[in-house]
């Protein structure tokens, strides 16, 4: 029990830390980063709550796509950082303001007697040598849930062919090749043949 | 002992920063995306500690489909990104006025 408190702790610390780099850094690069962190220790996290196939889609899918996407694209751009970080003092003291009336009211209710302690919910036991979170998670998915699945599968689609639609330009002026023309082509076009006398070497 | 009040609380000060987040960012776009994915984070946080303490694995299942449409969320922002920064040289949201009138 020790055990899963020490390592809850340790990991929430490095997620609340890592948290808070992500909105200060002056560096976009380092904020994604920051969150690839944020994202590991809530895997971990979620490690301990038993959700396993959870953790690992989050440090596979999350960090290794879509955190991977956003590198990519603050790589990509150009930016100016200078304006981008102005106003940062200014909007601190609101945002910290913000922040803490936000926290405080959730942790007023989160902390109040006979709500989210042991007594209503009880620490649940952990679960069978051999239990299969994924197997679990999959029997319910295509059960239960396989309409919402469906459906997930048709918003990744229309998300592949919009973030296609949005950033496919045509660029004029370069040299490309058009795969219809070059099929098109006749021999007749381009291949002429010559009736010519043989000709003969000098001096013969 | 690690009760769920222990998991929320994590999820809510997840939240709490991302809220903070937005305020002192909101010139930039990136970070302002990345604070909407911490955010969800916290969400997520929070479905996945029911889960386990309610013992019902349906806040798993919510969890899942939560991260795909954040994905497919984060990939359309970023394409609309780059549009916008391709347009107009810039991603600062102060410049991306245009709409005003």
């Amino acid at each position: 029990m020790i055990v899963q408190e020490l390592i809850f702790y340790a990991y929430a610390v490095v997620l609340v830390l890592a948290a808070s780099m992500v909105i200060t850094v002056r560096n976009p690069v380092y904020a994604v980063l920051f969150l690839v962190l944020t994202f590991f220790s809530a895997a971990a996290i979620w490690m301990l709550l038993e959700a396993e196939f959870l953790a690992i889609v989050l440090v596979v899918v999350y960090v290794g796509a879509v955190m991977v996407l956003f590198l990519f694209v603050v790589m990509m751009l150009d930016i100016n950082l200078v304006p981008l970080k102005e106003g940062f003092i200014r909007y601190l003291p609101v945002a910290i303001l913000v922040a803490i009336a936000m926290a405080v009211e959730l942790l007023m209710v989160l902390w109040s007697k006979g709500r989210f302690g042991t007594d209503m919910f009880p620490l649940p036991a952990p679960n069978p040598v051999g239990h299969s979170n994924t197997r679990a998670l999959g029997e319910l998915l295509y059960s239960n849930y396989l309409l919402p699945f469906e459906v997930a599968g048709v918003v990744l689609l229309v998300a592949i062919i919009a973030a296609i639609a949005l950033t496919l330009r045509k660029r004029t002026g370069i040299k490309i090749q058009d795969p219809g023309q070059q099929v098109r082509t006749r021999s007749e076009d381009s291949v002429r043949l010559v009736k010519m006398k043989p000709e003969k070497p000098p001096g013969v | 002992m690690l009760t769920l009040a222990h998991f929320l609380t994590l999820g809510a000060i997840l939240f709490s920063l991302s809220v903070a987040g937005i305020f002192i960012n909101r010139k930039n776009i990136i970070v302002l995306l990345m604070c909407i994915e911490l955010m969800l984070l916290g969400v997520n946080m929070n479905f996945v500690a029911f889960s386990r303490f309610l013992g019902n694995l349906d806040g798993q299942i919510f969890v899942f489909f939560i991260l795909t449409v954040a994905a497919a969320e984060a990939a359309i922002g970023l394409a609309i990104l780059v549009v916008v920064f391709r347009n107009r040289k810039t991603i600062n949201v102060a410049e991306l006025d245009k709409l005003k009138g």
